[in-house]
């Protein structure tokens, strides 16, 4: 049949694993926006000891790629610890899947970087890894990579959407958008901004910043 | 063969099933009188084909109360759109051109062509429901406007735009007016004798005739630049050897369409936009209630991505399209959505069902239920909701 998606494909699709929310979450991550088109929130249970992840759940808004590479990941990560499960890329995710159409490369990779940005908001919260790792511009031009541009489909920094970062004394971190303040992305990116930046262990306060007309 | 039967196709403006009586009436012009159109002088066999076209061209001309003379074959509304627009241009005094920022791809990526050929272009607003607003487009008319193409009902959202007061307000003005009639010829009265249209695209394929035949209508009077060169067939304005089985065809599919399947369309989508507005939350209708086509309705599910709900109807045998960027070949979300003021969200969630001759209302009653089912399944796995962020 000319179907673009094999049948594992659509078996997860039809019958997506791990799906749901969590009541107390050690760690989440929402990866896109519903402007782009798919959208994916990733929550995970960790054992403080081992690391390993106990439970996983994910919800999608998003094609079938998506759906199903969110399923897929979420039953390869289940019982890795998170060094482990960061190890996961979109090409393992797709290769246990059969293979994914070309086209659809963005919305599974969304799904895997659901599961790192997940890991990393883990580690966030109880100072793994970042630790010794202090909030610098260049900390933050790597996070905002990680903030979709809705209207383009790719992240804030590579659209060069972003004018100017700054990092201050305190550890208030100040980010100027290239957009103005009354424009229709303008609240859904100051949000991903500010979700993406406001874990870390240093960061008192984010300010988002937008050019006037 | 018989696949048709157990599938339900909502998608018959994209295209749609060819009528059996058209295919009969096609069939003698592919195996006994296959010559092209010749003169009066050649032949008897070239003499049948420029006999069975010259019929052809007149039955269409008829439903349009125009003269055939004034009505020339291409190979398709595509051809039409580019033909009218280019032809046009290319042969004004004037270099500016008003269209809709909602049209289809044929009026819009053929603006766009001029354009980068120097052309100056206005691309018209419309409001919420898909409308032209009839000042803004009087106030873009300037000195050089050459062409106005305004189409007559929105391929996605059914939108039928006020042609008689754009005809009107072109006539005044003086320039020349084209619409797109692909979704409205044979559904909605069209009348050249009533109405200053001087340019209408129309298509075959889009009322159960064959593809890969349409027609432009051109006022008498009209200046062209032929675009694609060759013979003189046509009127010396399109050249290439007549797809004679195709206009019989177009032709005996605009005979077969009737008010009465029109009204019956009509029903069967007021009734799916019923069903599904009433059974379904969070559903907002693209488009008017009432100034649309008898076979549109266009639906966006809040919360729900497009690609995913069109392949779960795939799955259960239904067909349907959606304005989802991850639907289409581009990755771009609907035009006409955004065009509308909505916002990506509006267009990623939306779905087209379009109905015709072989839809009836059992099969409407199957679609409002199996989407109902599979929006709520989606909806059970969508990290969005009412009034509520992750």
């Amino acid at each position: 049949m000319g179907m673009p998606y094999n049948e594992k494909v659509i078996e997860y699709f039809q019958n997506p694993k791990n799906v749901g929310e969590m009541e107390d979450p050690d760690a989440y991550a929402k990866e896109g926006s519903p402007a782009c088109g798919d959208m994916v929130a990733l929550y995970l249970k960790v054992d403080e000891e081992t690391h390993e992840i106990k439970d996983i759940k994910f919800k999608s808004y998003g094609c079938a790629s998506n759906i199903a590479t969110g399923s897929i990941i979420t039953e390869m990560a289940k019982g890795k610890t998170i060094e482990e499960a960061k190890e996961i890329g979109w090409e393992d995710a797709a290769e246990e899947l059969g293979g994914l159409p070309d086209l659809k490369t963005h919305c599974s990779v969304l799904a895997v970087d659901s599961l790192r940005e997940a890991i990393r908001n883990y580690e966030e919260r109880h100072g793994i890894g970042e630790e010794e790792r202090e909030t610098t511009e260049e900390v933050v031009e790597e996070r905002l990579k990680h903030v979709m541009n809705p209207m383009k489909g790719q992240d804030v920094m590579k659209t060069e959407l972003i004018n100017d970062v700054k990092v201050e004394e305190g550890k208030t971190v100040t980010v100027e958008v290239d957009l103005e303040s009354d424009h229709q992305f303008a609240s859904a990116i100051e949000e991903d901004i500010i979700e993406k930046l406001e874990p870390r262990w240093d960061v008192e306060e984010v300010k988002v910043v937008f050019s006037e007309g | 063969m018989q696949m048709h039967e157990e599938r339900i196709y909502l998608d018959n403006s994209a295209s749609t099933r060819v009528d059996e009586r058209v295919v009969e009436a096609m069939k003698p012009y592919m195996l006994d009188t296959y010559a092209v159109a010749t003169s009066d002088f050649a032949y008897t066999m070239g003499i049948e084909a420029k006999e069975a076209l010259k019929e052809a061209r007149e039955k269409i001309a008829e439903k349009l109360n125009a003269d055939s003379e004034e009505l020339i074959f291409t190979s398709g509304a595509t051809e039409s759109s580019n033909l009218a627009l280019k032809g046009v241009m290319e042969k004004s005094n004037g270099d500016h051109i008003v269209i809709s920022k909602i049209e289809d791809f044929p009026v819009l990526k053929s603006a766009q062509k001029l354009e980068k050929k120097g052309y100056e272009v206005t691309y018209l607003d419309v409001d919420e429901e898909g409308f032209v607003d009839m000042e803004q487009l009087k106030d873009s008319i300037k000195e050089d406007t050459a062409l106005v193409s305004v189409q007559h009902a929105n391929q996605e959202i059914g939108t039928v735009q006020n042609i008689e007061e754009i005809s009107k307000i072109c006539e005044e003005e003086g320039v020349l007016y084209h619409t797109d009639a692909t979704h409205t010829f044979g559904r909605l009265p069209l009348d050249v004798e009533k109405l200053p249209i001087d340019l209408i695209t129309l298509a075959s394929h889009t009322i159960h005739g064959p593809k890969g035949i349409g027609a432009l209508y051109i006022r008498d009077g009209t200046e062209l630049q032929k675009q694609m060169d060759g013979g003189f067939q046509e009127n010396n304005l399109r050249a290439g050897v007549e797809n004679i089985p195709g206009a019989v065809g177009f032709a005996k599919a605009v005979e077969l369409i009737d008010e009465e399947e029109n009204e019956r369309l009509k029903q069967m989508r007021d009734s799916l936009i019923e069903g599904i507005m009433s059974e379904i939350p969070h559903t907002v209708l693209n488009g008017p209630e009432e100034k649309r086509t008898p076979q549109n309705a266009n639906i966006t599910f809040q919360y729900v991505e497009g690609e995913s709900i069109t392949l779960h109807l795939d799955m259960r045998g239904i067909a349907v399209s959606t304005g989802s960027a991850c639907f289409s070949k581009s990755l771009e979300a609907s035009h006409v959505i955004l065009g509308i003021g909505g916002d990506h969200e509006r267009a990623h969630g939306s779905l087209r069902f379009t109905f015709g001759r072989f839809n009836d209302q059992e099969e409407v009653d199957k679609v409002i239920e199996e989407t109902s089912e599979v929006i709520e399944k989606l909806r059970e796995i969508s990290p969005l909701g009412e009034g509520e962020e992750v």
